[in-house]
């Protein structure tokens, strides 16, 4: 006769201990419970044996077989656990690769600007940077000669072609392509001719036009606001003041309470409480004469914002030339 | 411009305080940006009483004086003459800025210390006498600070004027806005006065030879006339806004401009040839020095006031030295003009003279201020230098426009506005800004401005009138219905945005550089004369040399950032740039401003310093974040081939690449070259890419279709082949590509060697090439064939071996 069942047993459980590899357990499967295994044959020579011994052996060797198999389980647990206790690592070392890079600061808020007024129904449109002297200024009520002009230092290319000193331009550009409804944000680099601690040569603006029937002052308030609660906090308090821009009549002034003293006086609001943040105004009949629009069947406002102001605001940058020096440390932050 | 109190209190009586009254003027369009005291400077001056004199031991004329200064005695040296123990006097402690621009200071003054100074009224601003100390009434109580000690209180509110309201270039302009609030109208001050001699037109006259200019020339005279110092109130007014006392008529000519708005002219009429006055343009090139002593060069364009035989001013905007007052001047013209805004600012802007006068008329004088305005002055002028007025005033007058009519439509206002106002309401806001308005037959107003509200063209002008009187505050806040639109996100914007992601995924930053670079960056790059990025757009007005072209390339402005890193030891970048790049096409003509990409790298692979050891980036990091950026777009045939080592410039020869896709050069990725590295003082080793963005929106694939995925097993054989070291790997894994083997699923590359033992001038290549059917699992004794033959085709082609 072959080996007694628990002959088996006593050898399988020997070689079990001996055992220091997942592979070796898997191999001991085989050898004892596999198809061939000597468990396995036992079972199958039960059937040669006397009829009076079979149901006993046969419990037996089926005993065997689940001892067996708590058997491989525990040795593959204590290795498993064995193992987990040898790779042991200094969790707190740093992980290896790249950290994910920041978008700058203007791009951001210049984002943040145009995804309000697209959530409002708002397309986005772009401009050339450099502009003729006619969609800069003459098409926007800016003659030659008219000192408006000076509130724009301007560089020139030659006599007729500038370096863009508003996104304005694409204003006319806009309209003269199509008849109205406008509704239209368009963001960009402008420039001017001015560098000190509060003006860099180049800067981003945020342009914005809506034309159609019956549009009024209240609903440039009403959208102006919307954005001023969306950009900054929805209690934020603003103010529309009268002022000057020679394609808009009435125009406006947009002031916010001073995000830095809430309105009580410092060094950023020049001790007035309020913040100046954009500048808007209804559209001057003398801009819709120039493209054509029928201006007594049409009204519209129009705004625009400088970028670098609104991103001072929202992260606290002191020096408006921190974003084009680029300083890694500074862009990293964002 | 600059409004001090006081000054508008003589026009109007203002009943609210200085910060209600800030608050009303910027609401209505006037932006009140600053209010400070203009006394203020006194804060620091304080009574002092003088207790004990003594006589300087090392000058004659200086005395030590003991002053008590409210905390302590300190020891000031004074040279006045009136100094005596027992008084009080101001004292002046060290830190203080006095009106004239004194600063004082504790220092020794002939070897004795002095803590401070005891002040006339002089040098305190406060009045003329500078022929001793002050002296203050004995009830005073010492170490107050002067202003509070007297009283002196005076804020003046400075206003940033817009460029339509030249009306309120003068102090009654705002004292109107001031009165308007309170419902009332400014008190203008008398002008009547008795004349004598004359009349005006038997001593001089005016000719206007050039009336498109000059459309209205009036003048005065007065005789006998005294010049000297203005007496105190004339010249504290003026330095309350800025401007030096000179004497008394020059005082008076920039008193009247301030108060009115009209700028006058003063001649010493003696000085005048011919006695007349001749208004007419200068020859061209002729040369004339201005009061402030400079030679200006004139045009045939610049209107000159002449006498008979020469210039003695630039109309409108500065006289000449020829006729100006002097100590010895006894009979004077006053001129009053209105000038042509246009030929002004032309004058003003060629000569880069902004004067006062040029500032105002250009923007727009009233033409009706001209005659009230020049007899303020022959009034005032008589009053403070005496003599008489000669009878009578020459106006000559071709007829400034004068201010017409306009129809303002109640129902268009309230749309326009969103308002609710009644005519009748409308009629009273302008009314109250001394606007002429009658409500006609059907919700129709009348309006005629006033001819000092010389921006006033159209009705839209009126209903800005209104709306700001009425107060933005009060209009109603909409929110307009915004039908949608048909159009799409735009594709540049989205493609632009999703590269900014992909780079940031990998580990760059966005910059953002100046798009003017410095002239000399075409040659800092190597780039050879018929590049097209030498077609470099001039300013024709830079702010500096560094910023005088505009770029035609993303790549200086990202190199100079890098040099700015790594100066301030920051020395592991990874930055890119989105952005435009201008192209000329001639000055005359607006630019091509394509969009090109690039980024820069250098230093460290890794963050973290630990597993960077030996890991410095190279040139397969950068060329991964090119693949990054192509694969994230979907970008199919990427290729990237060597640049020749003649087309290399501003990258290394042997360490460049173009990148392709199909036969569409996207641009370039490479090392930076030494030289470049050099001139942009970069001492590491750095790589760059330069990507045309209008390109790759070309190549971006506009739909996708999802590909099944397999559902049979794969198997891989490798492959080695050992070819000579000059073929490129990319080439073999084309030549596998063409085979165009249905069974072939995948291959890539998985060793590249050279050294021993393979032998010099040969490389091995091993390429692991994956199998798999769409039909059925494979059979290895199939695999094995195909993979057979696979490797033959290549070996032929490459002329290859396999290693023994």
């Amino acid at each position: 006769m072959e080996l007694s069942i628990d002959k088996i047993l006593e050898q399988a459980e020997e070689e079990l201990e001996r055992i220091e590899d997942p592979d070796g357990i898997r191999k001991l499967q085989v050898k004892y419970l596999g198809r061939k295994g000597l468990v396995t044959q036992f079972l199958r020579g039960i059937s040669n044996l006397p009829a009076d011994k079979r149901p006993a052996a046969g419990k037996r060797a089926n005993e065997v077989k689940k001892q067996l198999e708590a058997g491989f389980a525990a040795a593959r647990k204590r290795l498993e656990d064995s193992q987990e206790a040898t790779e042991r690592l200094d969790v707190s070392l740093p992980g290896r690769g790249v950290l994910p890079g920041s978008l700058h600061p203007i791009t951001q808020v210049t984002r943040e600007i145009c995804d309000i007024f697209t959530r409002m129904g708002f397309d986005v449109v772009e401009g050339p940077e450099i502009e003729t002297d006619y969609y800069n200024f003459e098409a926007l009520n800016i003659p030659k000669d008219h000192p408006a002009r000076d509130m724009q230092d301007t560089f020139y290319i030659s006599e007729n072609i500038v370096l863009r000193t508003h996104t304005s331009p694409t204003q006319p550009r806009v309209m003269e392509k199509q008849p109205p409804p406008v509704r239209m944000v368009a963001p960009g680099k402008v420039y001017r001719c001015d560098s000190d601690l509060t003006h860099t040569p180049m800067f981003h603006q945020v342009e914005g036009l809506l034309v159609d029937e019956g549009i009024s002052f209240g609903d440039l308030k009403g959208v102006l606001t919307a954005f001023v609660h969306q950009m900054f906090d929805p209690q934020t308090s603003l103010r529309f003041r009268p002022s000057f821009f020679p394609f808009t009549e009435p125009s406006a002034e947009v002031d916010i309470r001073c995000v830095i003293c809430r309105g009580k006086g410092c060094r950023v609001c020049s001790q007035t409480g309020w913040l100046e943040i954009l500048g808007s105004g209804m559209v001057h009949p003398a801009v819709f004469e120039n493209v054509g629009y029928d201006t007594s069947k049409y009204t519209g406002f129009a705004f625009g914002m400088g970028v670098e102001r609104i991103a001072m605001l929202k992260y606290r940058i002191d020096d408006i030339r921190k974003y084009f020096d680029n300083d890694y440390r500074f862009l990293r932050q964002f | 411009m600059k409004a001090s109190l006081s000054w508008l209190k003589n026009y109007v009586d203002i009943r609210m305080d200085v910060g209600q009254l800030a608050d009303r003027l910027t609401m209505a369009g006037l932006e009140v940006e600053t209010v400070y005291d203009r006394y203020a400077y006194l804060e620091t001056v304080v009574v002092g009483r003088v207790t004990l004199v003594e006589k300087h031991p090392n000058a004659d004329h200086l005395s030590i004086c003991t002053v008590e200064n409210g905390r302590a005695a300190v020891e000031v040296v004074c040279g006045a003459p009136n100094v005596r123990a027992g008084m009080l006097s101001p004292l002046a402690l060290p830190g203080t800025e006095l009106a004239g621009g004194m600063r004082i200071s504790a220092g020794t003054i002939r070897g004795r210390l002095s803590e401070g100074m005891l002040c006339s009224e002089a040098e305190l601003g406060l009045g003329l006498d500078a022929s001793g100390i002050m002296e203050l009434d004995g009830d005073l109580e010492v170490g107050t600070p002067l202003n509070r000690a007297l009283d002196l209180r005076d804020p003046v509110l400075e206003i940033g004027l817009t460029p339509n309201r030249p009306d309120c270039l003068c102090i009654m302009g705002i004292a109107r806005e001031v009165a308007a609030f309170q419902g009332e109208r400014i008190r203008r001050p008398e002008v009547a006065m008795p004349e004598a001699r004359g009349p005006i037109h038997d001593i001089t006259s005016v000719e206007i030879q050039a009336p498109d200019h000059c459309p209205r020339y009036a003048a005065r005279l007065l005789e006998q006339v005294k010049v000297a110092a203005s007496p105190f109130w004339l010249q504290d007014r003026l330095m309350s806004v800025g401007l030096r006392p000179i004497n008394n008529l020059v005082d008076v000519t920039n008193f009247v401009m301030l108060e009115t708005g009209q700028p006058l002219h003063a001649f010493d009429f003696d000085n005048l040839a011919g006695r007349r006055i001749v208004v007419r343009t200068a020859t061209e090139g002729e040369v004339f020095v201005t009061l402030d002593g400079k030679e200006r060069r004139l045009n045939a364009e610049t209107l000159m006031i002449c006498d008979a035989e020469k210039p003695v001013a630039i109309g409108g905007v500065m006289g000449g030295m020829n006729s100006e007052i002097e100590d010895t001047t006894t009979r004077v013209l006053i001129e009053s003009a209105y000038f042509n805004p246009v030929s002004i600012r032309r004058t003003a802007k060629r000569l880069g003279l902004n004067t006062d006068a040029s500032h105002r008329f250009e923007r727009g004088v009233d033409p009706q201020g001209t005659i009230y305005a020049m007899e303020r002055a022959a009034r005032m002028m008589n009053e403070m230098a005496g003599g008489h007025l000669v009878e009578g005033y020459i106006d000559v007058n071709s007829g400034p426009r004068s201010p017409r009519s306009l129809s303002l439509g109640v129902t268009a206002t309230n749309k326009l506005l969103g308002t609710d106002l009644d005519g009748g309401q409308m009629a009273d806001l302008l009314r109250s800004i001394e606007f002429e308005a009658e409500l006609k037959e059907q919700g129709r107003l009348e309006v005629t401005p006033p001819s000092f509200r010389v921006d006033i063209s159209r009705p839209v002008d009126l209903m800005e009138e209104v709306a700001r009187l009425a107060g933005y505050d009060g209009i109603a806040t909409t929110f307009p219905s915004i039908a949608p639109s048909g159009t799409g996100p735009d594709r540049r914007r989205s493609c632009r945005d999703k590269i900014r992601s992909l780079l940031t995924g990998m580990g760059f930053s966005e910059a953002i550089n100046y798009s003017f670079v410095s002239r000399d960056s075409c040659e800092r790059l190597r780039l050879p004369q018929e590049d097209e990025r030498r077609r470099q757009l001039v300013l024709l007005n830079p702010l500096a040399d560094d910023q005088a072209v505009m770029r035609t390339c993303l790549v200086p402005g990202l190199l100079e950032t890098v040099s700015r890193n790594l100066a301030r030891q920051v020395n592991h970048l990874r930055l890119f740039e989105v952005g435009k790049v201008f192209l000329s096409r001639g000055a005359d003509r607006l630019p091509e401003e394509p969009e090109m990409l690039a980024g820069v790298m250098t230093g460290r692979r890794y963050e973290a310093q630990l597993y960077a050891k030996n890991a410095e980036c190279d040139f397969f990091d950068i060329k991964a974040a090119v693949e990054g950026i192509c694969a994230g777009l979907a970008i199919e045939k990427i290729c990237f081939t060597a640049v020749e080592d003649g087309d290399c410039r501003f990258t290394q020869p042997g360490q460049s690449a173009w990148v392709y896709s199909g036969s569409t050069r996207l641009g370039l990725v490479g090392r930076v070259h030494a030289k470049v590295c050099r001139a942009y003082d970069l001492k590491q080793p750095v790589f760059v890419f330069d990507l045309d963005l209008e390109k790759i929106l070309a190549v971006i694939p506009g739909q996708r279709f999802a590909a099944p995925i397999p559902r049979y097993p794969s198997t891989s054989r490798d492959i080695t082949l050992i070819v000579d070291q000059e073929i490129e790997s990319r080439l073999i894994l084309e030549h596998l590509a063409g085979m165009n083997e249905k069974l072939i699923d995948d291959f890539y590359l998985f060793d590249v060697f050279q050294g021993k033992p393979i032998p010099d001038g040969k490389k091995s290549i091993s390429i692991r090439i994956v199998y798999r059917s769409a039909e059925g699992t494979l059979e290895d004794e199939q695999v094995n064939r195909l993979h057979g033959a696979v490797g033959k085709r290549l070996i032929e082609a490459f002329k290859a071996s396999v290693p023994a």
